[in-house]
């Protein structure tokens, strides 16, 4: 009998997990994918939200100012990319200054400190690509961003470290509550039995929910999709750029990446089918377009990728986060959409405080609050890539040419902690296949790579778990 | 740090060709960096024959053409670094490059040649909507995975693009035994080499539908369908002539970028055009003792080329080297006009004691019936007639040594197509 079974291993459950890792105690995680972050965590924006946009009171505003302030730290303990690199929410109209005055107010009641309302020439001046027509923004400096799947990459290695169990390919088909109050999950592979049950399953939370509690919920999958831009015209933008949402729609944003790509996007339309991720020829032009408002100089031959995911919209609008009262030892984190993974941290605390309450846990003396990540050699100094080959000669083997990564990192992707058992996974771990070339010349290389080192043969070698084998077979 | 004369990025076609004639110019200090654990570059993996034509008169396989290369490399005891990659290249013509065994070296040059060759356009480039799955690659890395490793990326397959490793390449998955179901051509003509679609579609039965495109892939894990669709004009597709083709593969030929990342952190000035470097007729680029030829520079249709380009800019480099520089006499800017999209070289420079060169280019679009002209102040200095020119065939022009010495001296100079009245 665990003590708890968290499922959905994206940033909320994986920052559950880490959370729970403090205490005594036997964790599973159960994900119904090969691999931490492969719903929305690995498909969003990456904004560390600073907390202006919820409204005042709401459980949304109270999690995303909490969780805004704990990445810093995280960030270094964790090793994942974060950085603040300020917002801006740029206004088109004379009308919207109103607005911008109201989003600087709503910023103050949350709690926001620093922001500024700003001349279209004074945005300019800082963010030069900025478009003419832009009158006026608000600035805010307490904008981060975040790689989204390699913080969950990061919680989710910690809590392992810490002991917490990671079962993948289960997708959840039930969850029943016993008479001794303890809770079976059926998974289509088996079943797994623990005293309290934490519900993270993003746009599945409520299916989840509804198995076990009378209180049913509903969550909307509401789509978004992205564009990627090639690095070399992460000079676009330096700051996060917002729209003034206006009676057209919420606008898209245009933004660096931690890794110095620009992202574009999202779209946002309400679909039925809530695994549905395909890009759509309508959603790209329509991102596009709406982002070349902020930036009239964005390259389409710049695009290198594009993709979309699923946000977890809750028809009552904001998180569902706790126990369930008609259901004791049930908690959730549902509808958990924007400002989701700026939230996830503080969120993550407070549900194993509560899981921990419940079950009376201790915390632990010997919690490991730190990881290392992947030694990148991209980011390294010359003096550093000395020394790094000198450790290892593989680090001196450069295998994705694009983003410089090398054999080093892709072995330790794979061999470290819960490491990457795809292409995709090593993909999010090392940035191989992430770059201008999108894995056209390191595929060969890193499927060797992955099959040697997770014992397969390469025609075993997957994109993204079973069922999306990269090869066929042998040539006869 | 090392200091070395002439440094050739790539071992390629086009650095194994420079390197030859860097030497042949009488340059002893040479050294090759490649990052493949073998010289020869794409060539390796070109396992069809139709190399060579051109240079020896004889059709080769990829792998016999680089290996002639590879042995006068060796023989005349050139120095090159295998597995071996640049990973920053500046103005000063300073390399910083990895491998194994050295660990990080740098490498002050007194003449770069860069031969990086060029990437495939990914499908993020072109903007294909649908899923994300298994069984979409480009064309060049199904050829690795067939050709070099063994092993079969799918077994029906439909090719986007009629580029000519795409065509290459529905040959060789029919060869080995999977199905190809159409090559789909955005555009009214293929970029392709004519011999290439009579021999590697024609010959097979396979599809080729121009004003096509793939407007939705379709699948789970692995690609299940792929949507086809006819573009209108504008290249816009007709939604209503949609339809579902199933295959568990898609490659992807559509157009190759040169690889100018080291060119541009070092400060090359790239064309727009040809998204290669703006050389001169010694193929030397706007930054003193670097030089730029190959696929890098712009893509080219065969191989014989890449190596003659190359071997000129290799010379070019040695007498650089040699001669202490070049001496700075400025140079004409190379005019393009009525359907030539670009020429190489950019500029022609005024001094007359350099190597002869022809201009390369390519046209907009389909023209039948032409003439390709050469002027200088206004002057016909030579001319090309063709029955047909496309965008898919790069046209030479070959200059004598009169013809070149009026380019030399003129303050104007335009390469144009004209209609043939």
């Amino acid at each position: 009998m665990l003590d708890c079974i968290i499922i959905g291993a994206g940033v909320v459950g994986c920052a559950v997990a880490r959370e729970l890792a403090r205490y005594s105690s036997s964790v599973l995680v159960l994900e119904r994918f090969n691999d931490v972050s492969c719903g929305a965590s690995k498909a969003n924006s990456g904004i560390v939200h600073a907390g202006f946009d919820a409204h005042p009171g709401t459980r949304k505003a109270f999690y995303n100012v909490r969780g805004a302030k704990m990445y810093p730290l995280l960030a270094k303990e964790l090793d994942f990319p974060y950085r603040r690199n300020g917002a801006f929410v740029l206004n088109f109209s004379e009308e919207g200054n109103e607005k911008l005055k109201e989003l600087y107010d709503q910023g103050v009641k949350n709690g926001v400190e620093g922001n500024v309302i700003l001349s279209g020439d004074e945005v300019r001046k800082m963010e030069p690509y900025v478009s003419d027509k832009v009158v006026s923004a608000l600035y805010v400096p307490a904008s981060g961003i975040v790689s989204p799947y390699e913080a969950t990459i990061a919680f989710a290695e910690n809590a392992f470290d810490n002991g917490v169990k990671f079962e993948f390919n289960q997708t959840v088909k039930d969850v029943v509550k016993s008479a001794d109050g303890t809770f079976t999950v059926r998974t289509d592979k088996g079943e797994f039995c623990a005293k309290t049950v934490v519900n993270c399953a993003g746009v599945h939370s409520d299916e989840i929910n509804n198995y076990v509690s009378k209180t049913k919920e509903k969550i909307v999958a509401r789509k978004g999709e992205y564009v990627l831009l090639d690095k070399a015209y992460g000079y676009l933008a330096g700051a996060t750029l917002f729209q003034l949402p206006t009676a057209m729609g919420k606008g898209v944003l245009v933004s660096p990446t931690t890794h110095g790509n620009i992202i574009v996007g999202p779209t946002a339309d309400d679909i039925d089918d809530k695994d549905y991720v395909d890009t759509t020829y309508a959603g790209l032009s329509k991102a596009f377009s709406q982002a070349a408002l902020s930036v009239p100089s964005l390259p389409r031959r710049g695009i290198i990728t594009q993709f979309s995911g699923n946000r977890a919209h809750n028809v009552t609008g904001d998180f569902v986060l706790g126990e369930r009262e008609d259901c004791k030892g049930f908690f959730n984190a549902l509808g958990v959409e924007s400002p989701g993974l700026t939230s996830a941290p503080a969120i993550g605390q407070d549900l194993a405080k509560l899981v921990a309450d419940r079950l009376g846990l201790k915390e632990r003396k010997d919690f490991n609050g730190t990881r290392k990540g992947i030694k990148h050699f991209a980011t390294m100094s010359d003096e550093e890539r000395v020394e790094a080959i000198k450790q290892n000669p593989l680090y001196g083997k450069v295998v994705c040419r694009c983003e410089v990564v090398t054999e080093a990192e892709i072995i330790d992707a794979v061999t470290r902690s819960l490491g990457a058992r795809d292409m995709d996974g090593i993909k999010r771990r090392t940035r191989a296949g992430m770059g201008r070339c999108q894995s056209g010349f390191c595929t060969p290389k890193v499927m060797e790579i992955v099959a040697k080192y997770t014992g397969v043969d390469m025609t075993q070698v997957t994109k993204k778990g079973a069922g999306s084998e990269l090869l066929t077979g042998r040539k006869e | 740090m090392d200091k070395r004369n002439v440094v050739i990025i790539g071992g390629g076609p086009a650095g194994l060709a420079a390197a030859i004639g860097a030497y042949e110019a009488g340059e002893r200090d040479i050294l090759i960096l490649e990052r493949e654990p073998k010289l020869g570059g794409i060539l390796n993996q070109c396992i069809h024959n139709g190399f060579g034509l051109h240079t020896f008169k004889e059709e080769l396989t990829g792998p016999e053409y680089a290996n002639r290369f590879i042995r006068k490399v060796k023989e005349l005891g050139i120095e090159y670094k295998l597995e071996t990659t640049v990973i920053s290249f500046d103005k000063n013509k300073v390399i910083t490059a990895v491998n194994e065994k050295d660990g990080l070296i740098k490498i002050q040059a007194k003449a770069v040649v860069l031969c990086c060759g060029c990437r495939e356009r990914p499908r993020g480039g072109i903007n294909i909507a649908g899923c994300r799955s298994a069984g979409i690659y480009s064309a060049g890395t199904a050829q690795k995975l067939v050709n070099i490793e063994g092993y079969m990326p799918g077994k029906e397959i439909v090719i986007l693009g009629s580029g000519d490793i795409g065509l290459i390449m529905a040959r060789r998955m029919t060869f080995e035994g999977a199905k190809v179901k159409a090559c789909v051509e955005l555009m009214p003509y293929s970029s392709g080499l004519n011999r290439n679609i009579v021999q590697c579609l024609k010959d097979f039965d396979i599809p080729l539908l121009f004003s096509h495109t793939v407007v939705d892939i379709k699948g789970e894990g692995r690609v299940k369908s792929v949507v086809i669709a006819e573009v209108d004009e504008k290249l816009v597709p007709k939604m209503e002539t949609a339809r579902e083709i199933t295959c568990d593969t898609l490659l992807l030929s559509v157009g190759l970028i040169p690889e100018n990342e080291l060119a541009k952190q070092a400060g090359v000035e790239l064309s727009p055009v040809t998204n290669g470097a703006t050389v001169d007729d010694r193929m030397m680029t706007n930054l003193d003792g670097v030089f730029e030829c190959g696929n890098v520079l712009h893509v080219h249709d065969l191989v014989d080329f890449v190596s003659e380009e190359s071997e000129l800019a290799g010379k070019c480099a040695a007498k650089y080297v040699i001669g202490g520089g070049f001496e700075a006499d400025g140079g004409t800017k190379v005019e393009t006009y009525g359907g030539v999209r670009y020429c190489v070289p950019q500029i022609i420079e005024h001094n007359d004691d350099y190597e002869p060169f022809p201009l390369k280019m390519r046209v907009s679009n389909v023209f039948r019936n032409v003439y390709l002209r050469v002027y200088a102040d206004g002057q016909l200095v030579a001319q090309k007639k063709k029955q047909i020119s496309t965008p898919g065939e790069m046209e030479t022009i070959s200059l004598k040594a009169e013809q070149v010495e009026a380019l030399r001296k003129a303050k104007e100079i335009k390469v144009g197509l004209e209609e043939n009245k």
